[in-house]
């Protein structure tokens, strides 16, 4: 139920394109001036889980120009480094989301055709989607941020960093490789979308050709590029260069290993198939996501060094999730899977810990286990392992503070730091509350007032304009104003 | 390969683990055994905890609970040493056995078609062998309601302003009389939204209305229901006067007649405060007796909540927030602030695959300050008393029906496990679909 309700969730509010509320803007910019300066920091008395090597009790982290300067028992901090006290807390490195669709300007599907890598993500990136605060507030910092599943081969895909209040451009996560979605079983096929016109292809078999008949073309292309650039090197002159395609350049750098590919799949069968095709073109395949029967074929997965990145317990929402497990996790990391555990949705993202925590009952994952589900397996997913996922002198420091131990259902997030920075705040989030409300209330008073105007002559029939307590709806609230209008209205009247 | 945690810890225990695998013996209740849990710590929710009791189950019931308890000759004997034992949780919103696959229509009953359908009963369609029930079960949950027109997949479509009757079931039974806890416990309404903006799901298109045509929408919505209840009022009318040749058969009016009379309360779905306030005005004029569902802005009527004593089935708490400008833990901490104002609620998961989460739900609104004993009782005691069933079931006492779980812990917490389970007295299996594939593969011998 979930995917496809969100999905239309999403459709709804990215459609809306809503401008972002003033209160929270004035937000944004204060963290973006934050974290300007790169002060040096010490989180100090705090049990740290490191994910690469255990738990240190009563530890403390230093970080120096965002990076973490040393971590241990014992950390001599200079005087002046500021001192985040986490005496009974908890800190893990930031949480990674290997599949995510947050940040998005607009749908996340180009679904008019069955071969769709000519679009990137990169392009949309939106920095002011209210949904990175509040996956900041769940502890994650960084996102695989994926084209929709609505094509065999989808768009072009990027890794970003949540740095909310910072402008689209400082989003994505220098250096990491990006990424193409591919999409195979009942989405590329269009099983469950009704009232469409028909697209090839609608079987498996025909997600099959799909994919293998782009690559046959990418292969020929690259020869003729290769061709022509090796030609070129060896001095011959006035060669007309092969035609530009900008659908088959992606797949290029896919052949190449300079492109991740991420799959969306369900069935064992399609799993096997992308890996015959991968052979077939001399591909990888980087992560099978979702990959909810991976559990039936691990054991090629493991053997073709392709990642797992799976939900913790969705099941049963269409026929291809039927047979999904929540043991799915474990047993693939049992049989040598490199497996994360992902959210698909910008409200699964903010307790990815406790899904996590899941695979400990459902399959007995150790807790250290579990943690890198979340942490250091996604990063090794995303290649972005030697910058983030555990905390480790050099790395990142990209931190989650909680309350108590993440992996239960009782863990609050504290504070979340990227690159050395507190970007999340619980304590300061509630401390600004009051002055957001009265923020909002003022814009409201001034947009009433602006209203007003236009309608003077029915406003004159109904004296008294007051709230409309327990009566008939008769008048508007500002509130019950549909959505759109409303924001885009507020962020006029703060124009 | 680890094997599961029961098999690893209680091997002796597989003898009755392989006995524990039928759901139930039915038709035999007399003949049923007497079961005796032992020194275990009870959570009666009734008084205070046991740190040390035994609970006795017979003749479907919980026969007796207490520190100083002794099991009777017979029993069977559970060595609870370690473990803890709570009612079993009760989640009270959920197409149980009305929904199989979401995406398949053809496995998907919980919607009828029309905006009126006050005669139609979930029970009537509750698949007993649907692969759910096993499933959430696992999870400690071992009562639901099933609940037509509630959410899902299929809600996405119109699903009718009075939709059907909720039913009370046990998750464990071969058929549905076995299951069957209450036939019919409230009306299903979803409260009609003045909807300015629509999404047509066969064009995959957003439509914009006017609010004046919108609201109009809506008040001939309210107009048509009211019409609906006033009749039922002539019909019970009519019942009581004349003879039965007097009248003409109408199931859907006879459907209605209990709830116009405040027998039957009505299940409100609404979220926004607005139609929150819509519905009580309108509820309290027709004299109706309110359940709200849903409830993502009940905190914005808290006075009008607590002023009529309206209880509330709280959507998930793992749900972002309905405005941009919200606070982001605002559904987190709305059950809070709901427990502060003295308002009666209960956690539901408005799902079917979902409804395993019940307790992380709960568990998640005391981690943003809700006190952890409001929060059991708000996934077992509290639905029992919303729907009218605490004389059965929600907390451990003597005379109630022996829905119970034996835990290694908080039931609420995401790593605890279920080691034995009660419905209607009865051990139930804790093996389900995914259990079953999780050893099968377990097993598959390394591909080459």
């Amino acid at each position: 139920m979930k995917t496809a309700t969100l999905t239309c969730a999403k459709l709804l509010i990215c459609s809306a394109l809503l401008a972002l509320p003033a209160p929270l803007l004035a937000h944004a910019s204060e963290s973006a001036a934050a974290a300007e300066s790169s002060p040096v920091i010490l989180i100090q008395n705090a049990t740290i889980l490191t994910a690469s090597h255990g738990t240190i009790e009563h530890g403390s982290i230093l970080i120096k120009g965002g990076k973490i300067a040393e971590v241990g028992a014992s950390v001599k901090a200079p005087k002046d480094a500021q001192v985040i006290d986490a005496a009974g807390q908890f800190v893990m490195p930031g949480i990674i989301d290997c599949h995510s669709h947050i940040a998005v300007d607009g749908s996340v599907n180009e679904g008019s055709i069955s071969v769709s890598s000519i679009v990137n993500i990169a392009d949309v990136l939106n920095p002011d989607d209210v949904d990175i605060y509040r996956d900041l507030a769940g502890g994650v910092t960084v996102a695989n941020v994926l084209h929709g599943s609505a094509n065999a081969i989808g768009g072009q895909t990027i890794v970003i960093k949540l740095r909310w209040g910072q402008p689209a451009s400082k989003l994505p996560f220098e250096g990491a490789l990006p990424g193409i979605k591919f999409a195979l079983g009942e989405n590329p096929k269009r099983s469950n979308s009704r009232g469409r016109a028909v697209r090839y292809p609608t079987t498996r078999m025909g997600v099959e050709e799909t994919i293998r008949g782009a690559f046959a073309e990418a292969r020929d292309y690259k020869a003729a590029w290769d061709l022509y650039n090796k030609r070129t090197a060896a001095g011959e002159k006035n060669l007309v260069p092969p035609r530009r395609d900008l659908r088959l350049d992606p797949l290029v750098e896919v052949l190449e290993g300079k492109r991740y590919v991420h799959s969306h799949c369900y069935r064992e069968d399609e799993i096997l198939m992308l890996l015959r095709v991968a052979k077939e073109f001399g591909f990888k395949v980087r992560t099978f996501q979702h990959v909810l029967e991976g559990y039936k074929v691990a054991d090629e997965i493991a053997a073709a060094g392709a990642g797992a990145s799976t939900f913790s317990d969705w099941w049963a929402y269409k026929v291809e999730a039927y047979d999904a497990i929540p043991y799915n996790a474990a047993l693939m990391t049992r049989r040598g899977v490199l497996v994360s555990v992902n959210s698909d949705d910008a409200e699964e993202a903010t307790h990815l810990n406790q899904e996590a925590a899941k695979s400990i009952k459902f399959g007995g994952l150790s807790h250290d286990e579990a943690l890198k589900l979340v942490t250091l397996n996604p990063a090794i997913q995303l290649g972005i392992d030697k910058r983030v996922g555990s905390i480790d002198a050099g790395k990142d420091a990209d931190l989650v503070i909680y309350n108590r131990d993440p992996l239960s259902a009782y863990a609050v997030v504290q504070k979340t730091l990227i690159d050395g920075r507190v970007y999340f705040d619980r304590q300061r989030d509630i401390a600004d509350r009051p002055g957001r409300e009265k923020e909002k209330k003022a814009l409201l008073e001034k947009e009433k007032k602006s209203e007003k105007k236009p309608e003077a002559g029915e406003a004159a029939k109904k004296p008294g304009e007051k709230k409309m307590e327990e009566k008939k709806p008769e008048e508007k609230k500002p509130e019950e104003k549909p959505k759109p209008p409303q924001a885009s209205a507020v962020a006029g009247g703060a124009r | 390969m680890r094997l599961p945690i029961s098999q690893r810890r209680f091997p002796y225990l597989l003898c009755f683990l392989t006995f524990l695998y039928f759901p139930q013996v039915t038709g035999a209740q007399d003949k049923s055994p007497t079961y005796a849990i032992t020194h275990a710590k009870i959570f009666t929710l009734s008084g205070p905890t046991i740190d040390d009791g035994t609970i006795v189950i017979q003749n479907g019931k919980i026969a007796n609970v207490g520190a100083a308890v002794e099991a009777p000759a017979g029993a069977q004997v559970i060595d609870g040493k370690g473990l803890q034992v709570y009612p079993g949780l009760f989640d009270p919103i959920t197409q149980m056995g009305l929904r199989e696959i979401g995406a398949v229509s053809a496995t998907v009953d919980s919607a009828e078609t029309g905006a009126f359908n006050p005669d139609v009963v979930a029970s009537e369609a509750v698949l007993p062998s649907s692969e759910h029930i096993p499933v959430t079960r696992a999870a400690g949950i071992t009562e639901v309601l099933a609940v037509p027109a509630s959410g899902g997949l299929d809600s996405e479509g119109p699903t009718g302003i009075l939709a059907g009757q909720a039913s009370a079931i046990h998750l464990s039974g071969w058929t549905i009389n076995d299951m069957l806890l209450k036939k019919s416990v409230a009306m299903v309404l979803n409260w009609p939204e003045i909807q300015t903006q629509t999404f047509d799901f066969s064009t995959f298109t957003r439509k914009q209305k006017s609010f004046t045509d919108a609201k109009q929408e809506y008040e001939k919505q309210v107009d048509e229901l009211t019409d609906w209840l006033d009749r039922a009022r002539h019909y019970a009318l009519a019942l009581g006067h004349g003879g039965a040749t007097d009248y003409q058969r109408d199931l859907k009016l006879e459907a209605l007649v209990p709830v116009t009379r405040g027998e039957l309360p009505v299940l409100v779905f609404a979220d926004k405060a607005r139609d929150i306030r819509n519905a009580v005005e309108f509820c309290e004029k027709q004299k109706l007796k309110v359940i709200l569902a849903g409830g993502a802005e009940a905190y914005k009527v808290k006075d009008l909540l607590r002023s009529k004593s309206i209880p509330v089935i709280l959507g998930p708490t793992l749900t972002l927030p309905r405005e941009e400008d919200d606070p982001y833990d605002r559904l987190l901490t709305q059950p809070a602030e709901l427990a502060a104002a003295g308002i009666k609620f209960a956690f539901g998961s408005f799902d079917n695959s979902f409804s395993r989460r019940l307790g992380q739900q709960a568990a998640n609104a005391v981690a943003y300050g809700l006190s952890y004993d409001e929060a059991l009782k708000a996934v077992t005691l509290y639905p029992a008393q919303i729907f009218g069933l605490a004389d059965q079931v929600g907390t451990l006492e003597s005379g109630k029906i022996a829905n119970v779980i034996v835990t290694n812990g908080d039931p609420l917490e995401l790593t605890t496990e279920v080691r034995y389970l009660f419905i209607k007295g009865q051990p139930a299996s804790l093996d389900n679909k995914h259990k079953a594939l999780y050893e099968k593969y377990l097993k598959r011998p390394k591909a080459q």
